[in-house]
């Protein structure tokens, strides 16, 4: 096995046994990109340089004996989570150029654990996007069929997961921007609880919905992270105080003691392809066969999480993305004649199509004589869908469902579309209206080859029950196991 | 419901883009048919429902008032598009 294909877990035993230094490890991953990224697509920044340095300080670490299963672990970091002195660009000419002067909190608690970035990933422009599509820079591609999309909008963690381009992956989690591309590519992918992890130095998309994850090879590489990233931090005003739990500590196979709900509506929604049909029905008898009680539930309001969703995230964003105007960072178009054509010029050349609709529909849903009819009434539908959720909890531990209705599907065909891109998210969304967390985990292979997730979604700062279902349904699958063939692989 | 070309035109006003009439009518459609969508909210008997904007149960936070180091001058400075003597430059906004 090539020290790039290992699993978090596999590595940091390796690395603690001495079998291998963070280095070492660092350097086959730089290679492994060298030699598949030009197919793929996922990164937008490597700095070997960086990365290295980062390596030798996770090797001193472990030198000293203060080594964490973190500890030398070759990360991929989604391109809106400030890198201090490495380029954050959102994907988007507006921060072409723009390098933080600080680092994200997750990025800092990582730091402090000696992980290693190896380093900034593609994604759909400021996070909007199920394709990695609306990227300014480049396309990403499918690793499991590169005339595919990867998901989005974090298709370049997930991409770099799938393609073994590091061992894990940090994404951020708006309306499924976790969830998809994880399940698109294969990997296991995991929105938490909003709150439970620090938003602090998340390029802001949609403040009330944004949520830092994991996107990763295995539930347990997921748990790993989850306790690096974790916890509570003053500079973000809506991180809970709860305390963290050892996410690893959920890790163990059997369900008899968890019952997990189906929800109708989900089943019963049209347009599911076949194939993830199949591949979900076959999940519930699979939980059935690890001792799980299987129940069905109601979430009679998720028909209008699409709908609701689309005034408020594209609500806050207008408000969120006021703020590039090309005066303090960021691109500012070149010779203005007045304050406001500099405004305009600069917005209009440094956002792309998809950002500038989004701009649009939030700031009409926001304008005067409109608030009511639009935001007001998507924040009402926001209280009957989380009261669904409310009252399906009271009779299941987990709700169980696709991730998304089709598998991933050719670059390109929905690009034009907005409308029928944005209902392709109508299983992951009703999760950050109501802030619960949700996991996605390889649950099959559409007849083409094309990865299938399952969705699993729980009370807020249950993850503990995400992992343990997931896990326990990992454990007895192999879906996790299969891998791509790429272009520049050996055999 | 119709959303006009003036009306995608003064949005964009509002949200300081700046746009040709091509891209005026590509958003007309394009936003006329997702506004449309989410009329079917309307569906929906929303009296007496009270308004979410935030999903968890947290209400204000607050922290130490506490002088902690921010970033000099320079370091903010560092991403600015136009700069001059420590200051941000701008074209000139009063007569």
């Amino acid at each position: 096995m090539q020290p790039y294909e290992m699993t978090i877990h596999q590595a940091a035993k390796s690395l603690k046994a001495r079998e291998i230094s963070a280095r070492e490890l660092a350097q086959s991953v730089i290679t492994r990109i060298e030699r598949v990224d030009e197919s793929i697509g996922a990164y937008l920044t490597v700095d070997p340089e960086y990365t290295l340095k980062l390596a030798e300080t996770a090797d001193e670490k472990i030198g000293k004996g203060e080594g964490t299963p973190l500890t030398g672990i070759p990360l991929s970091i989604k391109d809106l989570i400030s890198t201090e002195g490495l380029k954050t660009t959102c994907a988007s000419r507006i921060l072409e150029a723009y390098v933080p002067i600080y680092d994200a909190c997750v990025i800092e608690k990582l730091k402090q654990e000696g992980a290693v970035i190896a380093g900034k990933v593609n994604m759909d422009e400021f996070a909007m996007g199920s394709s990695t599509e609306n990227s300014a820079f480049k396309v990403t591609r499918n690793p499991w069929d590169l005339t595919c999309i990867p998901g989005g909008s974090s298709g370049g963690s997930a991409a770099s997961v799938a393609a073994d381009m590091c061992l894990g992956s940090l994404g951020s989690d708006t309306g499924g921007s976790i969830r998809q591309p994880a399940s698109h590519c294969g990997v296991v992918g995991l929105k938490p609880t909003y709150g439970r992890v620090s938003r602090y130095g998340l390029v802001a998309f949609a403040s009330s919905l944004d949520q830092i994850g994991p996107l990763t090879k295995t539930v347990s590489d997921a748990a790993l992270l989850m306790n690096g990233i974790s916890g509570f931090d003053l500079r973000d005003s809506t991180a809970s105080k709860k305390e963290r739990p050892d996410f690893t500590s959920f890790l163990s196979k059997g369900l008899g003691d968890m019952t997990i709900g189906i929800p109708k509506e989900y089943l019963e929604t049209e347009g599911i392809d076949p194939d993830v049909r199949a591949a979900v029905m076959n999940a519930i008898s699979v939980m059935k066969g690890l001792g799980a009680t299987i129940t069905d539930v109601s979430l009679p309001h998720s028909r209008y999480a699409v709908a609701a969703y689309y005034v408020i995230a594209p609500s806050e964003a207008s408000s969120n993305l006021a703020r590039y105007d090309g005066v303090k960072y960021g691109f500012r178009n070149d010779t203005p004649a007045s304050l406001i054509d500099m405004y305009r010029e600069t917005r209009s050349k440094g956002f792309g199509p998809e950002v500038q609709r989004r701009i649009i529909i939030g700031t009409y849903a926001l304008s005067a004589g409109y608030y009511d009819a639009y935001y007001g009434k998507a924040s009402k539908v926001r209280t009957l869908i989380m009261d669904d959720f409310e009252r399906s909890f009271r009779s299941c531990d987990v709700i169980l469902s696709p991730v998304s209705p089709i598998p991933a599907f050719p670059i390109g065909e929905k690009i034009d579309d907005p409308l029928t891109m944005y209902l392709l998210d109508i299983f992951t969304l009703s999760a950050n209206l109501a802030g619960i967390p949700g996991i996605s985990v390889p649950c099959g292979f559409s007849r083409k080859g094309l990865p299938i997730g399952l969705q699993l979604m729980s009370r807020h700062f249950e993850e503990g029950k995400l992992l343990k279902a997931a896990y326990s349904f990992e454990q007895e699958t192999d879906f996790h196991l299969k891998k791509p063939h790429l272009p520049g692989d050996e055999s | 419901m119709k959303i006009t070309a003036n009306e995608i035109a003064h949005v964009a006003t509002l949200a300081r883009l700046d746009m040709d009439g091509t891209v005026i009518a590509k958003f007309q459609h394009q936003v006329g048919q997702i506004l449309d969508y989410v009329k079917t909210l309307d569906e929906l008997d929303t009296e007496g429902v009270s308004l979410t904007s935030h999903a968890t149960s947290s209400t204000n936070a607050f922290r130490e008032d506490r002088v902690i180091p921010s970033p000099g001058m320079e370091q903010t400075l560092l991403n600015a598009p136009l700069k001059e003597d420590g200051y941000f430059i701008v074209p000139k906004v009063v007569g």
